[in-house]
């Protein structure tokens, strides 16, 4: 009997041994997005693979924002890998807070990651987050609606296009608005499409010697536009709505257009959750002719804090998070629609993806925004949707509340603009940069 | 009665209450004072942190969004406290008379006081002021009006509304039970006086609730100042609906501007304080009585 | 006639009190009920009230995601622990408030709770930093003590006020008797003033299984409580009623089954010394 229990530990020792690491647990903090939630559910294929248990914090994007803001700037340690967006990895990896991921292995085939993706996600040359997911945005319709309005959508519409098809296709009696777009404050809500959209009327946040520019016509052009069309055939109370809010409109068939993250493509053509699932045409974000589109550029990305611990384990979970191996092994469970997308080159080259209704619109979409050269005018900053400077979220944060209390109908573009410029202003002293 | 040996023992016993909290205190406190005078901002590593004087103070004063906040603080405290006062002492003489269940009429009364800040946010917010899909959206229609958007139509109103309904249970039960500690003799005489119950409420029983509602405005004040959750789950501060504590929250956790939000926290500990001088004042002069 | 009067006051009485406790509870109810539909029916309108397909899909789905029993037990551990240091550190200091005031008794008791008027906010970096080079991040022992810090004021007015109540003259004849003042405390005054200190605990508890600025700060994985459960559910994408329902009702039940059960010694001596 005892010889037998020694057996056991003794072979149970060299089954350790073999596999070559000791078995760790990792923490892990995350949004609670479908597909990290999907994730979290497939943990156990990476325990099984590795031997390393996976503790998951999973918060709302804005106080997982600041927990794990926090915890970097005050080196807490609380988690071995965070997920982070196209915002903080490049400022954080130029701050050397991330552990650089330059020795990835060969089979996980680091050049797979779309050049978009993998530019947005490092510093000076050196990747220092996996994307898990990529998105950038785009036009969401209904098929039946645009052809009961008598009008047909084109590939790469413009925005006066859209006000008219969004009037036309708006019947308020049966509870159908024509279009649906983010005024929720916050700059990763309204914030980020406001910004966004301003690209394509040819504003920017900051000229070259970092002044504020909401004192420009392209901004107010920007807001009139934005107010003026969904006042015309927005939903009510459109200023609390983030995108959350106008996905379940969408899916409960109360959008005829929804300008959004390409990553909701999957969610409104899932019949199981859209009662509109099978009636969803895409396009690509409107313009204004003026050479820049109105859709952004994101990804979530896994990224490994400095001076953890367990730096050899968390790159393991990395390595299986974002792998071709467990975009395989979500197609398998899940179907092939709803793998994570916009991170891999060889996702958009598979057959069974490019027969996703949705593929070739988003990897368009993901290719025409450009972080680098955002805006019509030169801007000292990267990013579309941002600019990639640690202020950034704190500032447009603030300009957005005083965007959506203009859709609220509590003070007029005019004293918004005027706000936003003197807090960007002031704020922008404060740090040192003006 | 107390002699000087329990005199000294009291001091002994009172020690290690009065040690943590002076500690809790003054360690914050001190540090929070420290930064308030220095430039640090955690994610900028490139600018090396200095003293700065009163830079913080300044800045933090001279933001527009300064007074607002202020404003909306004492609106939010003073509105809420209106509201669980008002209705509490209403329904604690409602709770007083004779019913059949009342027990059972406690216990729901009693519900909300024990649902966590954030649940209730959350379930105010989107289950019932939610224009689209929220319960007094679909009441709205039924009576063929057009749905209240709550959170930016009146978003002060909102949150008041969130935090009474938490808080009314405390207030409720408070002056219940000072309601009734009244002497019924007293009231019956009144009674038979032929007092109209309206003069009997104002000159019998406000004066006796008067130290239960002193007691409730100061604990409840204490609580509405440092309201967060609530703001923070449904407007994120959008709407005129920024505190002085969301103020603070915004500088120091949004902006990453230690410095200044710290300054803002010694503005916040100052305004405290005058409202608990104020308070104190009031209460202290019951609590000798 | 005077009886029917008093039945007929009685019945209005009942019929106004009874609407106006539903109508207070209500949110708590749908909220509950919600959690047994499904997405499609928790918005169907006209609303639903109880003729729907009852389901506890939500409950699995909430269940799966998170270990709920571990955030459960860490809320347990975090809101019980700090009461119990709380009161055992806060009886004798209310003792020697009452019965040895000084000219300074009411001066440092308001400073107690002026003391809960620092915004969180304001010194969380402070508290991180300091929990960082103590080690406490994510434990259950700095959560204990930092909740245990922020209720004590309370808990330390409440003892006080309940033991001013109580006569002098007992625990006076009680040292005649030669108690000491160990043995004059747990074996006089405590006994006496158990509901104050039973109704004590539990609004303390109460306060503390709600604190929702520090338990969430201050955690990630090992040591947080239902605040930080409930987070994960804020705004998922999607429709999500139902569940944010299921989880909301997770969170609460066990601190309202508590209350309801423990509502007449929570009652009794909830008076903050507003009785005299």
């Amino acid at each position: 009997m005892y010889l037998r229990n020694a057996l056991c530990a003794a072979t149970a020792l060299t089954v350790l041994g073999t596999t070559g690491a000791i078995a760790e647990t990792i923490t892990i903090a995350t949004v609670n997005n479908g597909d990290m939630i999907r994730m979290q559910g497939l943990t156990d294929d990476f325990t099984a693979k590795t031997g390393h248990k996976v503790e998951w914090v999973t918060l709302e994007e804005n106080v997982l924002r600041q927990r794990v803001t926090t915890d970097i700037t005050t080196k807490g340690g609380q988690f071995d890998i965070l997920t982070i967006g196209m915002y903080e990895t490049p400022i954080w990896g130029a701050n050397g807070w991330l552990i650089p991921l330059d020795d990835l292995s060969e089979s996980y085939d680091v050049g797979d990651i779309l050049p978009a993706m993998a530019g947005g996600l490092s510093y000076d040359g050196t990747l220092y987050a996996a994307p898990f997911y990529g998105e950038s945005s785009m036009i969401m319709y209904r098929t039946d609606l645009m052809e009961k309005a008598g009008m047909e959508m084109p590939e790469a519409p413009s925005w006066e296009f859209i006000r008219k098809a969004a009037a036309a296709m708006t019947d308020r009696d049966n509870d159908v608005n024509g279009i649906c777009l983010r005024g929720k404050a916050g700059w990763g809500e309204g914030g980020a499409f406001i910004t966004a959209m301003s690209n394509s009327f040819g504003a920017r946040w900051f000229d070259m010697d970092w002044n504020a520019q909401f004192d420009t016509k392209p901004w107010a052009d920007t807001l009139n536009f934005f107010v003026g069309m969904m006042n015309e055939s927005g939903p009510s109370g459109y200023a609390t709505n983030g995108f959350n809010e106008n996905l379940s409109l969408f899916q409960q068939g109360k959008c005829g257009m929804w300008i959004d993250a390409t990553v909701a493509a999957s969610f409104v053509t899932n019949p199981k959750d859209s009662t509109v699932a099978d009636s969803v045409g895409f396009a690509l974000a409107p313009d204004n002719g003026l050479g820049k589109r109105s859709n952004w550029l994101w990804a979530w990305a896994l990224a490994i804090p400095a001076g953890t611990a367990k730096e050899a384990a968390a790159k393991q979970f990395i390595e299986w998070a974002t792998s071709k191996d467990y975009i395989e092994l979500v197609a398998e469970k899940e179907g092939w629609a709803n793998v994570p997308p916009g991170a891999r080159t060889s996702l958009y080259e598979n057959p069974n993806y490019q027969a996703v209704p949705f593929a070739k619109m988003t990897l368009e979409s993901i290719l025409t925004a450009d972080p680098n050269k955002p805006t019509v005018e030169p801007v000292p900053y990267v990013g579309v949707q941002f600019a990639a400077i640690p202020e950034f979220a704190g500032i447009a944060t603030e300009v957005s509340q005083e965007f959506s209390a203009v859709y609220a109908g509590q003070q007029t573009v005019e004293e918004a603009l005027a706000k936003a410029q003197a807090i960007t202003n002031d704020a922008m002293e404060a740090a040192g940069y003006r | 009665m107390a002699t000087q040996h329990s005199r000294s023992a009291a001091r002994l016993m009172m020690a290690p209450a009065v040690i943590l909290l002076l500690g809790w205190m003054l360690i914050p406190l001190v540090m929070t004072l420290w930064f308030s005078f220095r430039r640090f901002l955690p994610n900028r590593p490139d600018i090396v942190p200095g003293w700065v004087g009163f830079d913080n103070y300044v800045r933090f004063v001279t933001s527009s969004a300064f007074w607002p906040s202020v404003q909306t603080t004492l609106i939010i405290v003073g509105g809420a406290l209106l509201i669980t006062i008002v209705l509490g002492v209403l329904l604690a003489l409602l709770l007083d008379q004779p019913m059949w269940g009342q027990g059972v009429v406690r216990i729901l009364v009693i519900a909300p006081f024990f649902v966590m800040p954030t649940v209730s946010a959350l379930v105010w917010k989107n289950i019932f002021m939610d224009p689209v899909n929220g319960l007094f959206a679909h009441l709205w229609r039924a009576f063929g009006a057009e749905p209240v958007v709550w959170l930016s139509d009146a978003p002060i109103f909102s949150i008041i509304l969130i935090v009474s309904w938490q808080w009314l249970p405390f207030a409720t039960l408070i002056l219940l039970t000072a309601i009734q500690s009244l002497d019924s003799e007293q009231l019956e005489a009144s009674e038979m006086d032929g007092a109209p119950p309206l003069s009997r409420f104002f000159y019998i029983i406000l004066p006796h609730l008067s130290r239960a509602i002193t007691i409730v405005i100061l604990i409840q004040t204490i609580f509405l100042l440092s309201v967060f959750a609530e703001i923070f789950v449904t407007t994120g501060g959008a709407f005129g609906t920024r505190t002085l504590t969301y103020l603070i929250f915004q500088r120091v956790l949004e902006s990453q501007n230690v410095g200044l939000g710290s300054a803002g926290g010694v503005y916040a500990i100052i305004l405290a304080n005058i409202v608990a001088v104020f308070l104190m004042r009031i209460v202290g002069k019951n609590l000798d009585a | 006639m005077s009886r029917a009067v008093t039945t007929r006051r009685k019945t209005i009485n009942t019929v106004l009190a009874w609407g106006i406790g539903i109508l207070i509870f209500f949110p708590i109810l749908w909220t509950i009920l919600t959690s047994f539909k499904t997405e499609a029916q928790a918005i169907n309108d006209p609303p639903l009230f109880l003729f729907f397909d009852w389901t506890l899909e939500n409950y699995a789905v909430v269940q799966e995601r998170s270990d709920y029993m571990r955030f459960l037990w860490n809320s347990v551990i975090i809101a019980g622990g700090s009461t119990l240091i709380g009161v055992i550190i806060a009886i004798p200091a209310a003792w020697s408030m009452a019965f040895v005031p000084s000219k300074r008794t009411k001066d440092i008791l308001l400073w107690m709770l002026s003391t809960k008027m620092l915004p969180a906010v304001g010194v969380l970096y402070p508290i991180y930093l300091i929990f960082i080079e103590l080690g406490l991040l994510d434990t259950r022992t700095g959560l204990v003590v930092v909740i245990m810090l922020i209720n004590l004021p309370i808990i330390v007015w409440m003892l006080y006020t309940y033991f001013k109540e109580i006569p002098g003259e007992i625990l006076e004849a009680a040292r005649m008797d030669g108690a000491s003042l160990r043995e004059e405390i747990i074996y006089v005054l405590t006994p006496m003033a158990v509901p104050g200190i039973a109704s004590t605990i539990l609004l303390n508890f109460i306060l503390a299984w709600n604190e929702a600025f520090w338990t969430l700060n201050l955690t990630a994985a090992q040591a947080a409580p239902l605040t930080a459960f409930i987070a994960s559910y804020s705004s998922p994408e999607g429709l999500f009623y139902a569940k944010l329902s299921a989880a909301s009702t997770m969170a609460i039940a066990p601190i309202l089954i508590l209350g309801w059960f423990s509502q007449k010694q929570l009652v009794r001596g909830l008076t903050f010394g507003a009785v005299k």
